[in-house]
Order: C-alpha cells, then structure tokens, then sequence
C-alpha cells in the first residue's frame, strides 16, 4: 500500500487550511487598522 | 495580555513543530495500516479542538442569552469560526486517510454524517452572523448555537451507539496504543489545543476591533450628518 502519499496530502493539507485562515485573519486586521487611521484624521 | 501573546505563539509554535517530530518520526509505524495511519496524529486532535471550540461556543451563547454581555457575543463569534476550520480539517483528512485503509474516500455512516451535520450547522451560524443586519441576530444565533452544541455529543458518542465503518476510539474503547504512539497523540492533542484557543483568542481580539470600528464609523456618520 503506497500509503505514504496519502499521510503528505493530509498534512499537507491541513496547514494549507490554517495557513489561509491565518492569513485571512492578518487582511482582516490590517483593513481594520486602515478603517482606524482614517477615523483618526 | 497583549505581552503574553507573542511568547503564547511562540510557545504553540514549538509544541506544534515537537509534536510533528514526534508524529513523523518517533512514532512506529503502524502494522496493519502502515505509515497513512500516522494521520491519526493529526486528525484526532482537530476533532477534539473543534469540540472544545463549539462548546465554549455553546457557554458564551448562553453567558450572552442571559446577560446580554457583547464579549460573550463576541467570544461565541470567535469560537465559531475558529471551530469550523479545526472540524472542516477533521473532514479533510478523514477521507484521505479511509481511501487507502477502506477503499472508499466517504460513506454515510452515523460518525461521518453526524460530523458533516456538525460542521453545516456550524457554517449556517457563521452565515447568519455575516449576513444579518437585525439587532436581533445574535440572539438568533445563540439559540442556533445549542442546538449545534446537541449534535457534538451525538458525533462523539454514534461510534458507542451505533454499528459504524469509523474504528473505535483509542483511549477509552478497549484498545490499546504502543506507549511511543500514545506519547505522540498526547503531545499532538495538547499542541492542537493551544493553536485552537491562540487562534481563538487573535479571533476575538479582532472582532473587538471590528465592534470598537463599527461603532466608530456610526458615531462619526451620526456626527457629520447634515441638521
């Protein structure tokens, strides 16, 4: 059984979903911080 | 707080890469399902964040129905959210690991089915969350998230109550680990945990933020509205 590929795949794949996630997280802060220096002028 | 999250991070950072080491490398392979069944490693230890996220989803839904208190609010969002990736993991390296070992990469068993129920119910929360202007959505929500908290002990308990495909749990089922593999999983379990509640908490620290902006951008639109 060439199992290997499959353990790859799921690794792979689950710090390609966090890492999306982080990374939607970090726009999200970023717009945020954006909306804040436009409210301050 | 805000200076103790960096070394948190950190911290998670370290366990998760230890606990990698310890899944890939310490832990023997196992006989019958070969190195696939190192997914286990992985797989488990979302589930059980995914739960742990819900259920404090479910209190501070009930914190926020009884008080009306906006960091409950605000936490149950957090929580939510953060809860779907660790269960969407859960249903993503699920069928990668039953397509060598069952042959089939899905079937509509009660563990399986109950999972995906879990996780549809959590996304229709995330989606009325995103889409609703009402003020009273998120009592609406809160109602919504216990009955999502009913189905989690369902997922977890089907494998007791029910004849499923999905194995047995390891601990607590009769069955027994090799000590190195038990060493793996517990540290796997506990780096998990803590990536779950430091997401969580950069989560809630953003929706806060979002709040204080919203409420701001009222204000200010409120303020320079013509007489």
């Amino acid at each position: 059984m060439n199992s290997i590929k499959f353990l790859y795949a799921a690794y792979i794949a689950t710090w390609l979903i966090h890492a999306v996630y982080l990374g939607s997280l970090v726009r999200r802060y970023s717009r945020l911080r954006q909306q804040m220096k436009e409210l301050d002028k | 707080m805000k200076r103790l999250f960096p070394i948190l991070a950190l911290l998670t950072a370290v366990l998760l890469i230890y606990g990698l080491y310890q899944a890939l490398v310490v832990a023997p392979t196992e006989r019958t399902m070969g190195d696939v069944q190192r997914i286990f490693y992985y797989h488990v230890p979302s589930a059980w964040t995914a739960f742990c996220l819900f259920f404090t989803n479910l209190l501070a839904s009930l914190v926020y129905l009884v008080w009306k208190n906006s960091k409950a609010d605000a936490l149950a969002v957090a929580s939510a959210e953060v809860g779907v990736i660790f269960c969407t993991i859960v249903l993503v390296t699920g069928p990668i690991w039953a397509r060598p070992v069952w042959g089939i990469w899905w079937t509509w068993d009660v563990r399986l089915t109950t999972t995906l129920v879990l996780w549809l119910i959590y996304v229709s929360y995330l989606v009325l969350r995103r889409f609703s202007d009402s003020a009273q959505t998120p009592v609406l929500a809160a109602v919504l998230a216990i009955f999502g908290a009913l189905d989690v002990p369902l997922v977890y308990f089907s494998i007791w109550f029910f004849r499923t495909q999905h194995p047995q749990p390891v601990i607590g089922g009769g069955g027994s680990l090799d000590p190195r593999m038990l060493h793996a999983f517990l540290i796997n379990l506990l780096a998990f945990s803590c990536f779950g509640a430091m997401v969580c908490w950069a989560r809630y620290r953003l929706e806060r933020l979002h709040r204080e902006v919203e409420e701001a951008q009222a204000l200010e639109s409120l303020l320079g509205a013509p007489q």
